[in-house]
This record gives structure tokens, sequence and C-alpha cells, in this order.
């Protein structure tokens, strides 16, 4: 680990920030021709995170200004570990326990910050929100963890690495099915968006944690959902979608993959939270038990 | 009463510096609004919102709450309850904030115009960057208002809030002429 180890990992948020906000922006224009709406210019989201960061902002109390600055952190910390195909910032750390620790650094930032602001709808969406993510953790870590005994390894660039050279057919999607439904269900939960949006629900309980949030913090939030957005899309990349030999394979199934979840968003409703977490654990969890037994007694697709 | 003009063009042609020319770009590009739906004006708002006239081209979306909102857009009438609340949500709007009145109500009363209860003039309480006139506006007077709110920005125009911290005494005396009382009380920072 050396200097440029650092420059390259500079260079890979800027990246990031660049191409995950163009792919929010393309989306909002999907989402507009879904509805048959004009839609916004594809770099609206640029200027809508650059004005939000151009307003003056309040503030609730220490504990409110540092969760955000932790939240940005720890999730901008990890968005380095990611590998963009075979670019990796740090050699030999984008292991899926590191990446999905970290990430929690930034969620229970977002959720200290969040109750630090005293409101009391941002306190029902945190709660909502942590309730959303032990439902989605639970069928999701059950399949990582049969798939980690599967293949002996535990880093996200392994994974791909063993999908490459097959063709499509060699994409664990394709060779656990079961396994796949689960990981996109429980992506679209990650992801937050419809039918597992309960904890922003703008029109019932004000946009959640982020009622309180105006100007620059808002700002900050916005840029961490788009970096928090690159995080999960690219782990179920890589170790459904066999990740990709070049970075721009990687980028089209990564833009691929985020345009496919958020048409699916786009004509479903709201479940509640008690709905959701009702199904997480009876349909993904089950299938997810089943995938994990065929895995250990059958070896099936597992070549 | 003495009504102070919002929109005084001074001698102040132009006079921004670089960045805040780009903030006011970006700013009038992306237009957050708080829909403060007190009469019937809201009806209005769907259609201007989905499909058929589709405001999110101009990079407009209501927004949930003052907080993240950069218009408070007053749809309709204001009786001596609601403005106490709009003035709470204006004073919780982040600094670049712009006003909004929509139909004739916010105008001069309106039809309710010799109502023992409601407010004639919106400008009398806060600084009102651009009316919308009608009963009800169009979804077409709408997005035609909103243009005008649009270039108005971008020219550095829409002044209102530098106005309203500027001239807070004169605003504050009619608020207390009319309400009472104006005390936002924050139960969770006592």
């Amino acid at each position: 680990m050396n200097i440029m180890n650092f420059i390259y990992a500079f260079l890979l948020l800027v990246f990031v920030f660049l191409f995950q906000t163009s792919i929010t922006g393309i989306n909002r224009k999907v989402m507009a021709r879904l509805q048959r709406r004009r839609g916004p210019k594809w770099y609206q989201q640029f200027i809508d995170i650059f004005k939000a960061m151009s307003k003056s902002s309040t503030t609730h109390g220490w504990i409110f200004d540092f969760g955000v600055i932790m939240a940005l952190g720890g999730i901008m910390a990890t968005t380095i570990l990611i590998p963009i195909g075979p670019f990796k910032a740090f050699a030999d750390v984008d292991n899926i326990f590191i990446v999905s620790y970290l990430l929690a650094v930034g969620m229970l930032g977002m959720a200290m910050s969040a109750s630090g602001s005293g409101n009391p709808w941002a306190s029902i969406g945190v709660s909502r929100a942590l309730t959303n993510m032990l439902a989605y953790d639970v069928p999701f870590m059950v399949l990582i963890v049969s798939f980690i005994y599967a293949f002996k390894t535990s880093s996200l660039s392994g994974f791909a690495a063993l999908q490459q050279g097959a063709g499509i057919l060699g994409w664990n999607f394709f060779r656990f099915p079961l396994g796949g439904i689960v990981a996109l269900i429980c992506l679209q939960g990650m992801l937050g968006k419809k039918p597992f949006d309960s904890f922003i629900a703008p029109a019932e309980i004000a946009s959640g944690p982020m009622v309180e949030y105006g100007g620059r913090h808002l700002g900050m939030l916005f840029l961490l959902h788009e970096f928090s957005t690159f995080i999960e899309v690219s782990i179920i990349v890589h170790i459904f979608f066999g990740g990709g030999a070049t970075p721009l394979e990687f980028m089209v199934k990564y833009a691929l993959l985020y345009t496919f979840m958020n048409i699916i968003s786009g004509v479903f409703p709201r479940f509640k939270i008690d709905q959701a977490v009702k199904f997480y654990y009876k349909v993904p969890l089950a299938l997810a038990f089943i995938q994990g037994l065929i895995i250990i007694f059958t070896g099936l697709g597992v070549s | 009463m003495k009504i102070i003009s919002n929109n005084s063009k001074t001698d102040k042609e132009d006079m921004r510096k670089i960045w805040e020319k780009i903030g006011d770009y970006f700013r009038a590009n992306s237009i957050w609004m708080k829909w403060y739906c007190t009469g019937c004006g809201a009806i209005e708002l769907p259609p201007t919102m989905t499909s058929r006239f589709d405001m999110e081209r101009l990079g407009m979306g209501p927004m949930a709450t003052p907080r993240q909102a950069d218009v408070l857009l007053i749809t309709g009438y204001l009786s001596s309850k609601t403005l106490r609340r709009i003035i709470y949500s204006y004073e919780q709007m982040q600094d670049p904030k712009y006003v909004v009145g929509f139909g004739s109500c916010t105008i001069n009363g309106g039809i309710y115009y010799d109502s023992y209860a409601t407010m004639k003039q919106l400008d009398n309480y806060l600084p009102v960057d651009l009316y919308i006139a009608g009963c009800m506006p169009r979804p077409e007077a709408v997005m035609n208002g909103f243009d005008t709110l649009i270039s108005m920005i971008k020219k550095g125009e829409a002044n209102g809030w530098k106005h309203y911290k500027e001239n807070y005494d004169w605003y504050s005396r009619n608020q207390l002429h009319s309400l009472g009382e104006v005390y936002v009380k924050d139960e969770f920072h006592e």
C-alpha cells in the first residue's frame, strides 16, 4: 500500500460520483418515459446536488452534524474498496464482510444524525430503515454464507473471477436461479426502492430520516445515497453477474441492472413495514434456505 | 400602512459575483417546492405534476418538508390560523427561498374579500416573489408562472428573502398586528 493506492482511491471516488449520478439522472428519464412524461434533463441529478450544496443550512446540535459527516465518510471509505471490473484501488480488501461492516458505519451514522434532529418523523423513519435492514439482511446473509461455503472465497473479485470465461451461463444468477431471485429481491430492499421504501414515504412520514435536512446537509445525503447505491448494486453485479473482465463490461452490467431495478420500482405500490418484514421472512428466506441446502448437500451449480 | 415594493430594481444592475451566478443557475434549474395547500388551489397541482404537463422536465418537484424546499407555494386563501403556520414554515426554509402566491385570494382576498377571518394581502406578511393570478389558475398558467420565476432567479431578481431580512421589522409588525403573537415553540431543544 503506497501513495498511488490513495490517488487511485480518490480517482475512484470521483469516477463513482460522476458515473452513478449520471445513471441516476438517466433513470429519472426512464421513469418519466414509463409514466409517459418527457422527464428531466439527464444531468438533473447533478443540478439538484449542486443546488443543495449551494444553499445555506441549519444545525440541530453537534450529533446532527457529526452523524452526516460520519455517514458520508463511512460510505466513501466503503466505496474505495469496491472493485470496478479488474480495477481495484486497494488489493485484497474487497472482502464481503469488510464491505458489510463498513457499510453499517454509514447507516448508523445516518441513523444517529437523523435521531439527533429530534423530529418524531425522523425517529419513525430511522426505526423503519433499521427494521428493513434486519429484514433483507437475513436472507441475503444466508445466501452469501452458503456461497462462501461453496466457492471457498469471500472476496468480491474472487466471486467475479470464478464466473468469468464461461459466457452468460457461467453467471451465478443462472447457475443458482433461486439464489439469484433472492438476491434481486434483497437488492430492491437495500436500495430502498418500491415496494420496500416505507422508511422514506414522503407523503406519509414526510421523507422519514431526511425530514430535518436542508441545504448542505441534504446535499451531503444525496451524495451519500449515490455512493451507497453504487456499493449495493456492485455487490450483486460481482457476486451474481460475473463482475466484469473490463471496467466497461462492469459498467454496462451495472447500468442495466440498476435500470431494471428502477423499472420494477416504477410499477409497484409500497409495502407497510410489517408487510415487508413478513414478506422477507417468508419467501426470500425460504428460497435462500432451499438454495443453501441445495448447495451444501447436492453441490448443484457448483462446478 | 406603508407598502414596500419587493422588486425594486435599484442601481445594483447585476452586481452578482461569479459564484452567485453559478449558484443562481443551479437554483433556477432545480426548484423544489413546499406546497402549502390551504385552499382549493391544490387541485390544480396534480395535473401540473403528472404526465400531461410534467413539471419535472423543468427540474421542479414537490418536497415533503419546508427544510428541503426552495419555494413556498401558497395555494389559495389564508385564514389567521394558516397564516401562522405559513410563517413558521417560511422561517424553517433554507436561505435562497422564494414565495409564490397562487390564485386571487393571495393577491386581494379574491371571493373572500369581505370575510372577517381571511388575510387579504399575502405580501404584507411574507415577501412574495411571484403571483399567479386566476381563480383558479389552470396548469398552463402555473407552468407559465414558474417559467417567469425561473428566469427571475437566473437574472438574480427574485430577492424576496433578502428583502424579508432587511425589512424584518415591517413584516414582523404586520404579522404581530394580525396574529397577536408569532412564537415558534421548539419543544425538542429546550
